[in-house]
């Protein structure tokens, strides 16, 4: 499995670390359900996944990665930030 | 039919004609006590315990493949009750015990060999954790024993006891652990739950479950709809499209994870042991295979297959740790796709949906538990209260942050597990 990163080019999965689906993060004082939601709960699809992956040895940039689950087949890349996930004021 | 010794005699002796099929193969009827969504060893076992234990036998068992198709046999075989948390310790410790006499209780020739799991250590910290979890083991009431390094080369002189970054220090045995024959667990229980009146149906995939009014009422299947009084989860890396036609959301990845074996070899490896450089386990297989495994692959993933890097990385740990075996050729390997909870531990509850029943999130632990899984869902499918060695295996813990069993103690999330 390879990653295309935006910055760096087509890398081995080596150098990456995997985080999870790319999920919406609550705002600040969010009720108990949506952290919960957000920690724990997962879609958790066979086939197309939005997901965060780390170019730990490479650019240190934060990826979102759509990914098939059932292929392995790398489908989009594009930087988290600005992706929309929270955090931005 | 019954298996004995004079059996397999007689039958030697006469061409092995008279043995017949170990089940029916029943069309589905209209309508069951209980339906169970998953024909492996979880499933098969819940059904055999329903039977047998609570004389529920109005039960259908759905396999959308076949019987045992899925992860119990797609594993390494390793049973164990070597737990350090209260949960799954006592869970574990069920399990274990329902282990030494399902073949008897079964009469089916399931090959548990109790050779004993010695879990290696390198430095002084994993051994320290060994001491407390052995002890835990022990006040649990099952055995740990604490091996020395002199004693651990008695048992096991091909390791390499001096490599320069993970010496072996010593190891904690378990001499009640051992392998099973995967397969013949899942066909035994099937077997069992079938002379019992169970209805088990291949072929039958679980399209839709009916709700009405916050209670489940039947599923929609491959074969038509089947109306049922309760239904039971049992499928392992596939739980979250299945909850999913029930509405539900679980707290529940899909990883793949690895397994490799060797061609045969002679007998050399006597027990089970695992490596906690690493992470590597092994056994050997009665063909003489070495059967191996280490990690999860780590992102999601259906694909029942894994990634170069784990490969590389198993067979680097393998050939430190056994050089003796580095010119061994792999055979095979293969990948499960894995139930991963966020502290990678199980849940055996009810839903929110009254009558539908959880028994997911097995993360790696899931053949070691086929026995004492399906005793205690049985349990709570047939009196709606957990059984006493699975009160804490609650779905809502991860809601409250109360009762999470991170065995590993690396933090209940994810991608940690």
């Amino acid at each position: 499995m390879r990653i295309t990163c935006p910055l760096c080019g087509e890398r081995d999965r080596r150098e990456f670390y995997y985080k999870g689906a790319a999920l919406v993060r609550p705002a600040e004082g969010a009720d108990l359900d949506a952290w919960h939601e957000y920690v724990n709960l997962r879609e958790n699809p066979a086939g197309p996944l939005d997901e965060l992956w780390y170019h730990e040895m490479g650019c240190n940039a934060w990826l979102k990665v759509t990914r098939d689950t059932a292929t392995h087949e790398i489908l989009a890349v594009q930087l988290a930030s600005g992706a929309g996930l929270g955090g931005e004021k | 039919m019954r298996f004995s010794g004079w059996r397999v005699l007689r039958e030697g002796l006469t061409g092995n004609k008279g043995w017949k099929p170990h089940w029916r193969d029943p069309e589905p009827k209209s309508e069951y006590d209980v339906v169970i969504i998953g024909g492996g060893g979880h499933g098969l076992a819940t059904a055999y315990y329903l039977a047998q234990e609570h004389g529920i036998t109005n039960v259908a068992v759905l396999e959308k493949g076949y019987l045992g198709g899925g992860n119990v046999g797609r594993n390494t075989t390793i049973v164990r009750a070597n737990y350090y948390l209260p949960g799954n310790s006592e869970f574990y410790s069920h399990s274990l015990k329902l282990w030494e006499t399902m073949e008897q209780d079964l009469n089916y020739n399931a090959m548990m060999s109790q050779r004993g799991i010695i879990n290696l250590f390198h430095n002084d910290g994993q051994r320290d954790a060994a001491v407390r979890r052995g002890n835990s083991i022990v006040n649990q009431g099952d055995d740990a024993e604490l091996l020395s390094r002199e004693r651990v080369r008695e048992l096991a002189p091909f390791l390499n006891f001096d490599n320069n970054r993970f010496p072996i220090m010593g190891g904690l045995m378990q001499r009640r652990a051992g392998t099973a024959r995967h397969d013949a667990v899942a066909w035994g229980y099937a077997r069992g739950a079938d002379m019992r009146g169970v209805d088990l149906i291949q072929n039958c995939e679980v399209t839709g479950i009916d709700v009405e009014n916050g209670k489940v009422v039947g599923v929609q299947t491959a074969r038509g709809p089947i109306r049922a009084k309760k239904v039971a989860l049992a499928a392992a890396g596939r739980s979250g499209q299945v909850a999913a036609m029930a509405g539900l959301t679980l707290p529940i990845e899909s990883h793949v994870l690895q397994a490799f074996v060797s061609e045969g070899l002679k007998p050399i490896v006597d027990h089970v042991i695992t490596f906690a450089e690493g992470h590597l386990y092994i056994s050997q297989s009665d063909k003489g295979g070495m059967v191996f495994g280490s990690y999860l692959d780590f992102y999601s993933s259906y694909a029942a297959r894994g990634n170069l890097p784990m490969v590389e990385h198993t067979m680097e740990t393998f050939v430190a740790m056994v050089p003796a075996l580095s010119k061994a050729r792999l055979l095979r390997s293969w990948g499960g796709i894995m139930d991963m909870t966020p502290d990678g531990s199980p849940i055996i509850d009810h839903s929110p949906i009254d009558g539908l029943y959880l028994n997911c999130g097995w993360c790696y632990g899931g053949f070691k538990a086929t026995p004492g899984s399906g005793s205690v869902y049985a349990h709570l499918i047939a009196t709606d209260r957990p059984h006493g060695a699975a009160t804490k295996l609650k779905l809502d813990r991860f809601r409250s942050g109360v009762g999470l069993m991170d065995e590993e103690g690396t933090g209940a999330q994810h991608n940690l597990h």
